[in-house]
């Protein structure tokens, strides 16, 4: 998700003047092993730049914007990428697991170009125990939610806001949206109207369509503000968890330029449902699946992988350089049979390329979450064919000629040996 | 163009065992059976043998590496033996070692065995976590679907390309496909040595549960254990050995180079290798006209589909036709070209190492009027045909036969 965020975020910008990338997140897929470096080599970043994980808090999407925002008036940095995602699991039969949904988000944060200036922030931290996992907790373990509401959500969101209103001498009628979370919504209405705020001034949550999305969450609220905001607006966003954070935005003329202001309207409208409870259990790995001894995950091989982390990560194929033909995985030697040069090649990126479905299959062998496994040879636009597993589709819907995209996804996980490995998956175009 | 080996090597002794799920019969018992039946066929002792080639894929699942395991098994003495391994194409690149082996004069009499104990994995279908079938070595498990099996999927977006480039709608694909395993079911049924021996209807084949859609289990090939050997010697000593010795017309083989997987001219509908090594096959035998002049065929059927692009690929079917082929019985036992007399993969199962020359024992048979229920009548060329990988990614062989 953190990846699908990060490229439509980096459309049309120059990846190779990003030079950091920050990610926020409670649910990395590794206790050691930096996230953040697998985006950035899946977004294709160079490798001459500063990478960070913000974890273990809700609050670490703010955290990580902040910290970015240092970074660049520090000069340290000329543009850093702040992506925040999160899937948070809550025990089956719980109010968390009612609560909680995933979602993405990413900021391109620079000094050039800005939509939105950062102009100050007020931050508080608390060890307060709302949430917690510890080293072998699979699921979210949460405090009472009354003692959740008034001592963490009422107390901390105000306190955060009030401090940055004092700090700057702002009023509540300075700013045309604040977002902030709440799980529950009619305490959500309250903290706005003890604070002063008009309704109309207040961000929608969000937690009807998509659910408490953790780390994300004030990433996504951002982005939401944006896609409304006019020049000249001041809004306001605060990132809960172990205390609040209220960050203060000033809108500039640059909003106007931006490309399709309506990607999370787009990608909310995009919803599929998923009505079947034991699929929901069988993809969060929650129920033990038989996959059979032929499903069996084998070993990763490390030095292949990362060798080869491009190819896999980043799509990256080649391109001959004598005949244009773009071939995946990438060859030395030219797969034209009309041409065939040797080590004319250059690189290739097939991950920002749509293709159309040359052919699909429906496998019902193969071992599959959601079997059958769908999978069909792409041809790229362009050129190039390799073929693909196909997601975000049903069997029924595939056609020969239909167009494709390219999404990663996590192709595999080897409980035995702690391995996520993550891949390129094809999905239908979906506007 | 080489002057290639046509008529420099013959037949003169074939084993094949009972194909099937063998839970009593270990890889090296398969190896004796077969080599027990070739040696009496021949009428020679084990001692004439002067060199040996194994043909076997799934080292690891039973027999493990290097030939020793045939030597071991057969006590073959001292004699230089050599393990081969080429997909699908296993058996017949054993065969084609040995060829090669008396063609150059290096030895007069030699020994192709191949042999599959599959059915030892312990679960269905075969063996995967294995490079064998990531064609692209260990980095196709991280760039490749999450397949079990890549092939009945790989094969069946084949048929979807077929269907779509020929106009079948998916119902009449699918029939046309039936009726390639309702004749091979016929064949197997009068075979003793076949695996599955029960005859089947097109709608039993259309009922069936999907494997890969839109290939359903009768257009899959079974899964099993077996083994088959042949005895080959210069073609100038056969007569001495017996009165109908089979002679080799051509054996070629041809590997996919990566364009039909990643170059975007190949079409779907075919297999490239197929056909490659069918115009280099017929050039070394002397074939002008397949159509008219081979008399049978034992093709690679591990689906339906496979069976039906290769009868195009073979040039015995024009593009686009082997429907009317198949509508006009054309490859059944008493049609112009039969095709599996035997039962085919389809029957036989698949133990991967011994197809190539379980094929050719049934030409072998065949050409000597021996083939008892399913002999045809005075053949003169018997074709047998195998593919490994997958239609992207192939590897194929192609072997005439003939007295």
């Amino acid at each position: 998700m953190a990846v699908a965020a990060g490229i439509d975020c980096l459309k049309g910008a120059d990846r190779a003047g990003v030079d950091g990338l920050y990610f926020a997140s409670t649910t990395f897929p590794y206790r050691e092993r930096e996230s953040a470096a697998i985006v950035a080599t899946a977004l294709d970043l160079s490798p001459s730049i500063r990478t960070a994980d913000f974890a273990d808090s809700l609050k670490a999407g703010t955290g990580a914007i902040v910290s970015a925002c240092d970074s660049v008036k520090a000069e340290g940095a000329k543009s850093i990428l702040v992506c925040g995602s999160d899937s948070r699991l809550g025990k089956p039969g719980s109010s968390q697991e009612m609560a909680f949904g995933d979602g993405a988000a990413a900021l391109l944060l620079g000094s050039n170009g800005v939509i939105a200036s950062l102009e100050g922030w007020y931050s508080t931290s608390y060890d307060f125990s709302d949430y917690r996992r510890s080293e072998d907790d699979k699921f979210v373990r949460a405090a009472e939610d009354r003692f959740i509401r008034e001592e963490g959500y009422a107390r901390f969101i105000p306190e955060a806001i009030l401090g940055l209103l004092r700090k700057y001498k702002l009023e509540a009628k300075d700013f045309a949206k604040v977002a902030y979370p709440c799980l529950n919504l009619r305490q959500h209405a309250a903290i706005g109207r003890r604070l002063g705020f008009q309704p109309e001034q207040v961000q929608e949550p969000l937690f009807t369509a998509i659910g408490e999305s953790g780390a994300a969450s004030p990433l996504v609220l951002l982005v939401a503000m944006l896609e409304e905001a006019k020049p000249g607006d001041n809004i306001l966003l605060v990132g809960y968890g172990n205390g609040a954070e209220a960050l203060f935005f000033k809108v500039t003329e640059e909003i106007e330029k931006v490309r399709d202001r309506e990607r999370l309207k787009k990608s909310l409208a995009l919803k599929r449902e998923l009505t079947s409870y034991e699929k929901y259990l069988a993809f969060r790995g929650i129920i033990p699946l038989e996959v059979g001894v032929g499903g069996e995950v084998a070993p990763t091989q490390l030095p292949l992988t990362w060798r080869e982390r491009k190819v896999i990560l980043a799509l990256y194929g080649s391109k001959c350089k004598r005949c244009g033909t773009p071939q995946y995985p990438p060859q030395r030697i030219c797969v034209n049979p009309e041409c065939g040069a040797v080590d004319e090649m250059e690189d290739y990126s097939f991950s920002d390329k749509r293709g159309v479905l040359f052919s699909y299959t429906a496998d019902h062998v193969a071992s599959s979450i959601d079997p059958p496994l769908l999978y069909g040879m792409i041809d790229f636009d362009g050129g190039g064919r390799f073929v693909f597993e196909l997601t975000d589709c049903e069997r029924d819907s595939l056609k020969v000629g239909m167009p494709v995209e390219m999404s990663l996804r996590r192709k595999y996980l080897d409980e035995l040996r702690g391995i996520h490995g993550y891949f390129w998956k094809a999905t239908p175009v979906r506007e | 163009m080489p002057e290639g080996i046509k008529n420099k090597v013959a037949i003169i002794g074939m084993g094949c065992t009972k194909f099937g799920e063998l839970w009593d019969k270990s890889a090296e018992d398969l190896m004796v059976d077969a080599f027990k039946e070739a040696l009496e066929d021949a009428g020679i002792e084990k001692k004439d043998i002067q060199a040996a080639w194994q043909g076997n894929q799934f080292t690891e699942v039973n027999i493990g590496h290097s030939a020793i395991p045939l030597a071991n098994a057969l006590k073959l003495p001292y004699i230089p033996v050599t393990h081969v391994e080429n997909l699908c194409a296993s058996g017949t690149e054993a065969l084609r070692g040995a060829c090669y082996a008396i063609a150059s004069g290096a030895c007069d009499i030699a020994l192709a065995l191949g042999v599959e104990k599959v059915k030892d994995i312990g679960f269905g279908g075969l063996p995967r976590n294995n490079e064998d079938l990531m064609v692209l070595g260990t980095k196709g498990r991280v760039i490749f679907p999450n397949w079990v099996n890549p092939n009945p999927g790989m094969f069946a977006m084949m048929a979807i390309r077929y269907f779509e480039r020929y106009g079948l709608s998916l119902e009449e694909g699918k029939e046309t496909l039936a009726k390639i395993s309702v004749k091979s079911h016929h064949n197997g049924s009068l075979n003793p040595k076949a695996h599955l021996r029960r005859e089947i209807t097109v709608e039993n084949v259309l009922n069936a549960p999907m494997i890969a859609s839109p290939l359903g289990l009768f257009d899959s090939c079974g899964v099993s254990d077996g083994s088959a050997a042949a005895i080959l010697v210069r073609a100038d000593m056969a007569k001495s050995f017996r009165p109908d010795p089979v002679y080799i017309k051509t054996l070629q083989v041809a590997a996919e180079s990566g364009e039909s997987l990643m170059y975007t001219d190949y079409d779907y509908t075919h297999v490239e290798t197929t056909h490659r090594a069918a115009t280099k096959a017929y050039q070394e035998a002397g074939i002008k006209n397949p159509r008219e002049e081979i008399s049978m065929m034992e093709v690679h059927d591990c689906f339906s589909i496979t069976e039906l692009v290769t009868y195009e690929d073979l040039m015995i079917s024009p593009r686009g036709k082997a429907k009317e082929d198949i509508d006009a019985g054309f490859f059944e036992l008493d049609g112009k070209i039969p095709c599996q007399p035997d039962g085919g993969l389809k029957c036989f199962g698949h133990p991967i190492g011994a197809s190539g020359l379980r094929m050719l024992y049934e030409m072998y048979k065949q050409l000597q009027g021996k083939a008892e229920k399913r002999q045809i009548k005075n053949p003169r060329l018997g074709l047998t045909h195998n593919l490994g990988g997958q239609p992207p990614l192939s590897v194929c062989s192609v072997c005439v036969v003939g007295l």
